[in-house]
């Protein structure tokens, strides 16, 4: 009987929370590969793809399908195991960041508080560094099994690249950490929420600029994409280390490296930019006359559109800035970037010490 | 020494300053260059729907002509057959019967015209080389098919529609030229 006793509901709110978020994680990702190519032709001057559908909107269906028929196929020499693993090792670790992220304020469904967010972990942030860090392995696992030179020297590279940068990255986060004090996401933007001017002087990119400028280089970094592109340098490496996948293996990782850029930038509006905080709106006051759920809608809204300027910007700077060579890759992580947290970590201690005096 | 053009820039391998070395500087300046073009005017435009203005001398596919009354003017003399340097053009010629006046203008007349479209080079010597004006470059181009064969264009692939029985289609086979640039001055305003 004791299972019994399990609160259902609970169980049940978790289920759909999760459902939701994986759907709209794969949802946003499958548009954001179609906003890729708008953004790359408006910023060429082009006019992307606009065929399938009114202004091409059907155009991600029509690559996934041409992905999903096309045939799979296994090289003999690869170690077939390793290589059905890579993929999906990366498509998990990338929705596997979502669970503790807060999308939203509480909303009420009959009664029952219902948080919008999978998991209040307290560690939250150090799960995220968790779970980024195992990303490696699907890049990993993908170059080596496909036994070629070029994947596994795409591999080695990702490798090399994600361990530099998430030490900076983890670095800057200390500093943003001394603030808040808390390594819970959920605490981290009700202490932003609270600041004046509606909680927009509390977002934590007016006190840690520098921590979030060594924040989003990382973060472009941790997610391969352009100017830190090395795992799957086209022009030097054919395709990187999905350069042996083909058929949903290969749209897997390409799908992987979007939800990765959805995730991080999701991060990045959280730790930085207030969460689910609508700038210049006291949302407590505005609860009360407008109701929870509406303000929580409204703050889930806030987050997507804080979301999608970032995942803008990721590709802004893909079509910007050409690829860093692989010693400069390795000099702006170890000698600039890392000593630069530091810094930025020793006045950021210096500052709260003295404050707190 | 003194350039062509004057416009010879001289190569300064100067070490780089402190602003530079910043990078960040720069990449707001090209970031700043990609989005100011995103409101640029585009280069590309949609193909099938818009296209662009020909030069007037464009030489595009053959097509072959009929006079006012509907009537064909080729006479098979075979000078674009001789004068064509790929060799892509083969023709029969046939005497006119009794009662096909209103079909051919002249006595003689192609009874069998081809034009293999997978060897002809598109240089427009057959229709300087025709007595008759029969013979004209379109600005049709491109043509897309599954098999060799059908690139060999015959007399119906060739013929222009006949002004007497389809007066709409031989109009929009002749003003397709006019309507075609009054289109694209339309498109280029919106």
């Amino acid at each position: 009987m004791d299972l019994l006793l399990v609160d259902w509901s609970f169980i049940l709110e978790k289920f759909f929370l999760i459902v939701i978020v994986v759907l709209a994680s794969l949802g946003i990702a499958l548009y954001t590969t179609f906003a890729e190519r708008k953004v790359a032709a408006v910023i060429q001057d082009r006019r992307g793809p606009n065929r399938a559908g009114p202004f091409g909107l059907l155009q991600p269906f029509a690559d996934g399908l041409k992905l999903i028929f096309k045939e799979d196929i296994i090289p003999l020499s690869s170690n077939k195991a390793l290589f059905i693993l890579g993929p999906g090792l990366a498509m998990v670790t990338a929705l596997l960041t979502s669970a503790v992220i807060p999308w939203g304020g509480e909303m009420d469904f009959f009664g029952r508080k219902v948080s919008l967010q999978i998991a209040d972990v307290n560690i939250g942030i150090l799960y995220v560094f968790g779970v980024v860090s195992m990303g490696v392995y699907g890049i990993m696992i993908g170059g080596w099994a496909s036994n070629n030179k070029f994947s596994l020297l795409a591999a080695i590279r990702g490798a090399s690249q994600i361990i530099s940068y998430e030490l900076a990255m983890g670095l800057s986060l200390i500093a943003l950490l001394m603030l808040t004090g808390s390594l819970s996401l959920k605490t981290i933007v009700e202490q932003q929420m609270s600041g004046a001017w509606g909680g927009f002087l509390g977002w934590n990119i007016i006190y840690q600029p520098l921590g979030f400028l060594i924040f989003i280089i990382c973060a472009f970094a941790e997610c391969n994409r352009t100017p830190f592109d090395l795992p799957e340098a086209e022009n030097e490496l054919n395709f990187g280390y999905h350069q042996e996948y083909s058929s949903m293996k290969l749209g897997f990782y390409l799908f992987a490296e979007y939800i990765n850029m959805f995730i991080s930038s999701v991060l990045m509006a959280t730790l930085f930019f207030g969460g689910y905080d609508i700038p210049f709106v006291n949302e407590a006051s505005l609860a009360e006359s407008w109701g929870q759920n509406i303000v929580a809608f409204m703050g889930i809204g806030s987050l997507l559109v804080k979301t999608v300027i970032f995942i803008f910007i990721f590709m802004w700077v893909r079509w910007t800035i050409p690829r860093f060579r692989y010693d400069q890759l390795m000099d702006l992580g170890w000698k600039k970037l890392i000593p630069l947290a530091l810094v930025n970590m020793l006045i950021t201690g210096a500052v709260v010490l003295w404050l707190n005096k | 020494m003194q350039s062509l053009t004057n416009r010879a820039k001289v190569l300064k391998l100067k070490p780089l300053s402190l602003w530079e070395r910043l990078y960040l500087p720069g990449i707001f300046k090209g970031m700043a260059i990609t989005f100011s073009h995103i409101f640029q005017k585009k280069a590309t435009i949609n193909y099938p729907e818009q296209k662009r203005p020909f030069s007037p001398v464009f030489r595009g596919l053959h097509v072959l002509n009929r006079d006012e009354e509907g009537r064909e003017k080729c006479t098979a003399c075979g000078l674009c057959a001789v004068s064509c340097p790929a060799e892509a053009i083969t023709m029969e010629g046939a005497e006119r019967k009794k009662g096909e006046e209103n079909l051919y203008k002249e006595e003689k007349y192609a009874a069998k015209y081809e034009i293999n479209m997978l060897r002809c080079i598109f240089c427009g010597l057959c229709e300087e080389a025709c007595p008759k004006d029969a013979i004209y470059l379109t600005e049709t181009f491109a043509p897309a098919n599954y098999t060799r064969k059908s690139f060999i264009y015959g007399k119906p692939d060739l013929l222009i529609p006949d002004p007497v029985t389809q007066p709409g289609e031989y109009e929009t086979a002749k003003g397709k030229i006019e309507e075609h640039k009054a289109n694209t001055r339309a498109k280029k305003t919106d």
